[in-house]
Parts: C-alpha cells; structure tokens; sequence
C-alpha cells in the first residue's frame, strides 16, 4: 500500500499562553514560539507506517509512505522527523502559511495526489493552530474519492477497502470506504491496537502514542528523498477563498464569586447572568 | 535557551526533539508523584530502551543506537527539561557509569552478554565503587575478592549506588590484591548470587525519584570470567569512567539550572507584588541575568570539554573544572530560584523546591568538589 501524508507544522498548543495579537489585529504573531508538528498528523503517520509494516519487524518496510508538508525551508526539520520515525519520502511544497488556506491546500494536494498515486490519504483531523477541519474533506470532494473522517480505528482489508471507526454519540460508526481514499485521523488512532494492517498477526499490540526516532534512524533519514515542489506547480489559480477578517483573544475570566447557597446562586443566574 | 547551540548539528536537534517529545509523555505527567514515592516502575526502562535513548553512545552492533557523549548529552538534557524528575532521568541513566568499562575492556562474551539487555530496558545495571567507609578515597576500598578455583568469593559492602536496590548486575570494584590502587579489580556481579544483598534502601534529599542502595556482599562466589579487564588493572577504566560521569554531571546541572531559570521567568511575570509584577523590579530582573550569566558561563565550559573529549584530548582536568563550575552555578541558581519564589519556592509541590534539593547531590556525587580541586591541583602541577 502506497500512503501519502499531509503533515503541518504548528506553533507549539502547549505554548499557547505565549500567543500574542498585535493592535492592529491582522494577525497572530508566531514569534518566539516554539514550532512542532500538529499532533494529529504526527498520529495519521504513525497510523501510516503502521499500515506499511509488520508490526514485529517495523524497520523492514512493507509498502510506501509520502510525507508531504506546505512550508519555508525550516518546515524542512519536521519533514526530516518524520523521516526519521520511518516515513520514505518527503515532499516539500514551498509557501508561508499566509500564502495558504485549506482550499488551496486541498487543490494543492489533488495534483500531488495525482502525481504520487496513493491508495490512501492519511492526515489528521484538524491542525491545531487555526483548527479549521477542511482540507481532508475537501480533497476528498475535489477527487471524487470516499471519505471517512475523525477515525478511531483504522482496519485494511483484503478486499481493496478499508474498515474505518468513527466514535460517535453513543456508540460506534464503521465505515467501509473503497481504496482509494481520505482518511482524517483522531488521537485514538494511535491506542496500541487502533490499526490493523494485513502485514501484521492480528494479536499484536503496539505501543500506545507515536514511535520514536532513535539516533541511527535520524541518521538515515538524512539520506531518505526529500523533494521541494513550488506551490505554483500544483496550483494555478493560487488566489486564497478565506481570509481572516480580524484576529481577537478571548476575553480574560473575571474573578468569580461565592454565594452562598442554591437559592443565591438560582437568584444571581436569573438577574445577572440572565441564564435562567 | 538561553544560548545557542554552537556545538550541536542538526542530528542533535531532532534527537532533542525526540527526548523532548519522550519527556512530555513518560516522564512529565508524574514527576511529582515518583518524588514523593521515591521510585518510578521499571517499565520506564523499557520505554526508553525502545525509544532508542538507552542506547545512545553504545555500539549498533550491541544494540545501540551509535553517537556519542555530546548526544547522551544533548537527550540528558531534554529529558530533564521537558520532563521535570531528575530523579527519573539519572535512574534510567545509571548504566551509563555502569557499562562503559564493559564496553572499553570487558571481553567480547562479556559484552554480548551484559550490554544489550540493558540498552533494551530488560536489565537494570549499577556501578559500584564508593564503600561505607570512604567514597573519595578509591585507592583504599576494602571490599575483598578471594580467588577460589574459578571463582572470586567477593566479601564486603557498597554505599550510595544508584539504581543498587532493583540493579539485576553491578559493575562493582573490588580489592583483589594487596593496598593502594594496583589491587583494584572490576568485577560484574549479579544480584542474584548468593550472598548478594540490598541492606540498606537509603533515603535521600533530593534525585529520589531513583532508588539508592547499600549494598553488602557476603561471601558471594563470582564466576572468574565476569572479571572485567586485568586482574589487579581496574583503577585506570574507573578513572577513565570518571571522566564522562562528571561531564554528564555537569551536563545535568547545566538542565537543571536552566529548568530553574525558566521556572523562575515564568513566575516572576506572573507573581505581583506592589502592584506589578516581580519582574517590574530590577531587584528580581538582577537576579534573572546572573542566573542566565552563571549558566551560560557552566554551559560554555561543559561544552568546550565535550568538545575538546571528542577530539580525543584527556580531559581529566577540564572535567573536573567543569563539574565543579557547574555545581557551584547550579547550587547559586536553584537558590535564587527558591528565593524568587518566596514561600511557594518551599513547598513541596513547587518544582524548584525539588530541583533545589536534587542540586545539593552534585557537589558531592562523581567525585566530591574537593576531589575536584584535588585533580586539577595534581594535573595542573603544582
């Protein structure tokens, strides 16, 4: 199986305190910040490679995996990552993120898709800096491929289809999408027995989270393909759909108040907080 | 950071990455909790053995995962930043002191035999030299080694070894010939022989997230072929040993101290008094910079010997000048640090309260700051 997975760099969420809007409200302003990758699309690799192997011998590889990422340069280190964590190839389409919304990112990666001609997009749900949760869907559409988004589970099976779990109220949803076709991922596609590949015994566990490059596999990763795309290649029309109006932070929390029983707290929602 | 990495390559900064990314999510979330308990499970081991951090350093043909002591470093470092129990990192670190003298001059067997399941997490190793009776003074230990047939009957006892209390084998040095450091072996002995007892579980200050053991050995009957290197000829790879401890020493104080720096930032923007915040007053800002000099100045020297190490230079002397540059700037910084902090900087579930009291080892462990100033006496000349 050939996968092909979109990675992007974030601003580090756990900084989120650093986060800083200028006056004027453009933008938000990254410096200073540390950079990593979005957490989700770290999970749709994992969820990847674990696709392309056999669980008990994971450095021999059984099958394909693409990373690609939208970036400068520097975007170049997490490629290098993901590299080093197991993925074969990388592909760097080169732009800021302020040159990029999903849609272009989606048009983008349709022609990426048709160059590279992978059974499967894997990619995370969301990235965590703009959360906008539309790139998957709408490569899918511009595609004309099946779609299984937010997966829990991934499940190959024989027959040229994945079995896709999607944890829904209440329950759980499984979805039988045809090959080939998109696959946004949730954290718990990395649980250890999340994804099942036919490469790998049924009864095996893998470590619950994402692997870990050790020195050697960094090593070699400097060796893996790493190609640079320009993002005019891929797009003609590279004019963006969305533009941000007008970054604000959320209001700071006021200080709260104690009252002091049920009937106070009742009366206050119902006069001040007008709740009620 | 508060410096720029002139040293490093960007191998370095994915395998900080890595550290950093193993840190957040074994270490980070239960820190706090393996202080108060004063040990973390053993599978910690294994986690790390997987990740490939273990290995870092050691041969790929045993395991390893190649690399040097700048990378041992470099992950040391990040696992002590992003992960906030120096205990934790100096247990799962133990082998570090252990293995090495296997690696220079065990035999090939004794390689196979010891080195991968430790680099996999399956074994724990522990080095054992300093005795109830002296630490400093290794020419004089007392623990004696009777060869008998095939065997060595090893009869004594070992103080303050980390990791000793769960350690499946340690590299321990014993007397096998007459007084002075010519009758010094390195045996490996195996916590299972007979006669080999954990007699004491110690409890510490500080790094007590790592269990420290007192160690007696009672007529323990050791196979010959676990003597590592020549009879009689184990001062020099313990000597040898001592080197890159104390550079990973002062490479934990180095972490820790800027771990305290940051901690110490974080808290005076955050904390007011007077109406502003306490990095309002030039008082605390003061501070601020002869923390971030101090640890600047330790970082420069460590890394210049780290440097000067992989050059191939002896670095007896540079080592010990860094350790104690490094612990003295670490005791002045995890002080301020407490001392930023007030009142919440003594409790126990402030982190720099912990770091402070993790601080107090390094002066006195791998070689006390007076054995310091001892070497670079004698190898200065004068």
């Amino acid at each position: 199986m050939k996968i092909l997975v979109a990675l992007k760099r974030v601003a580090d969420p756990d900084n989120a305190n650093k986060v800083k809007i200028p006056g004027s409200g453009d933008r938000v302003d990254t410096t200073g910040l540390e950079w990593k990758p979005n957490p989700f699309d770290e999970y749709a690799l994992e969820a990847a490679l674990r696709l392309t192997e056999n669980g008990q011998q994971p450095k021999t590889r059984a099958g394909e995996v693409v990373v690609v990422t939208f970036g400068p340069k520097e975007t170049e280190t997490t490629l290098r990552a993901a590299l080093a964590t197991g993925a074969d190839k990388a592909i760097r389409v080169d732009a800021t993120d302020d040159q990029l919304d999903g849609d272009l990112v989606a048009r983008a990666l349709k022609t990426l898709v048709e160059r590279e001609k992978p059974d499967l997009v894997v990619m995370g749900k969301q990235a965590v800096d703009g959360d906008s949760n539309q790139v998957g869907q709408i490569l899918a559409e511009l595609l004309d491929w099946p779609q299984a988004t937010f997966a829990a589970t991934i499940e190959e099976e024989a027959a040229g289809s994945v079995l896709v779990g999607r944890e829904v109220d209440g329950g759980v949803a499984k979805l039988r999408v045809k090959l080939p076709a998109v696959v946004t991922v949730d954290l718990r596609i990395v649980a250890g027995a999340s994804v099942y590949s036919t490469k790998t015994a049924r009864t095996f566990k893998y470590n619950e989270g994402v692997r870990f490059a050790a020195l050697p596999a960094i090593m070699a990763a400097k060796k893996k393909p790493l190609t640079e795309v320009k993002l005019a290649e891929l797009a003609a029309d590279t004019k963006l759909k969305v533009t941000y109006a007008k970054f604000q932070a959320p209001p700071a929390r006021k200080a709260g108040i104690k009252v002091k029983d049920v009937a106070e707290l009742v009366d206050k929602l119902q006069k001040e907080a007008k709740v009620l | 950071m508060s410096s720029e990495l002139i040293f490093e390559t960007a191998e370095h900064t994915a395998l900080r990455e890595q550290a950093r990314r193993f840190a957040r999510t074994h270490i980070r979330p239960h820190a706090h909790a393996w202080d108060e308990a004063e040990e973390f499970p053993r599978e910690l081991y294994r986690a790390a053995g997987e990740a490939g951090i273990l290995g870092t350093s050691y041969p790929e043909e045993l395991g390893g995962s190649g690399g040097d002591v700048s990378h041992v470093h470099a992950i040391s470092e990040e696992l002590v930043l992003e992960g906030h129990s120096v205990g934790a990192v100096v247990g799962i670190g133990s082998h570090g002191i252990a293995l090495p003298p296997i690696v220079r001059v065990g035999t090939d067997a004794q390689k196979r035999k010891y080195v991968p399941p430790v680099l996999r997490g399956e074994k724990i190793a522990a080095l054992a030299i300093t005795e109830p009776g002296g630490g400093s003074d290794v020419a004089s230990l007392a623990t004696r080694a009777e060869r008998d047939g095939d065997h060595y009957v090893v009869t004594g006892s070992k103080m303050f070894i980390t990791s000793g209390c769960r350690a499946d084998f340690v590299t321990t040095a014993v007397r096998t010939g007459g007084p002075g450091h010519g009758g010094v072996s390195l045996l490996v002995i195996e916590s299972d022989t007979p006669g080999f007892q954990v007699s004491k579980r110690l409890k510490k200050t500080g790094w007590r997230a790592s269990d420290t053991a007192e160690i007696t050995f009672d007529r323990c009957r050791v196979p010959v072929a676990n003597l590592i290197g020549e009879e009689n000829q184990g001062f020099v790879p313990i000597m040898m040993n001592f080197a890159t401890e104390r550079i990973f020493l002062a490479g934990q104080c180095v972490a820790i101290a800027e771990l305290c720096y940051r901690e110490s930032i974080a808290y005076a923007r955050e904390r007011k008094a007077f109406g502003k915040p306490l990095s309002g007053f030039q008082v605390t800002r003061h501070k601020l910079a002869d923390m971030a000099t101090e640890i600047a100045a330790a970082r420069g020297l460590l890394e210049a010997c780290i440097a000067r190490h992989l050059r191939g230079d002896n670095v007896t002397n540079l080592a010990a000048k860094a350790k104690n540059c490094a612990t003295d700037m670490l005791m002045f910084v995890a002080d301020e640090a407490v001392q930023i902090h007030g009142g919440y900087g003594y409790m126990r579930e402030t982190l720099v309260e912990r770091l402070w009291r993790d601080a107090r080892l390094y002066p006195i462990g791998g070689g006390t700051r007076e054995i310091m100033n001892e070497l670079i006496s004698k190898t200065e000349g004068y």
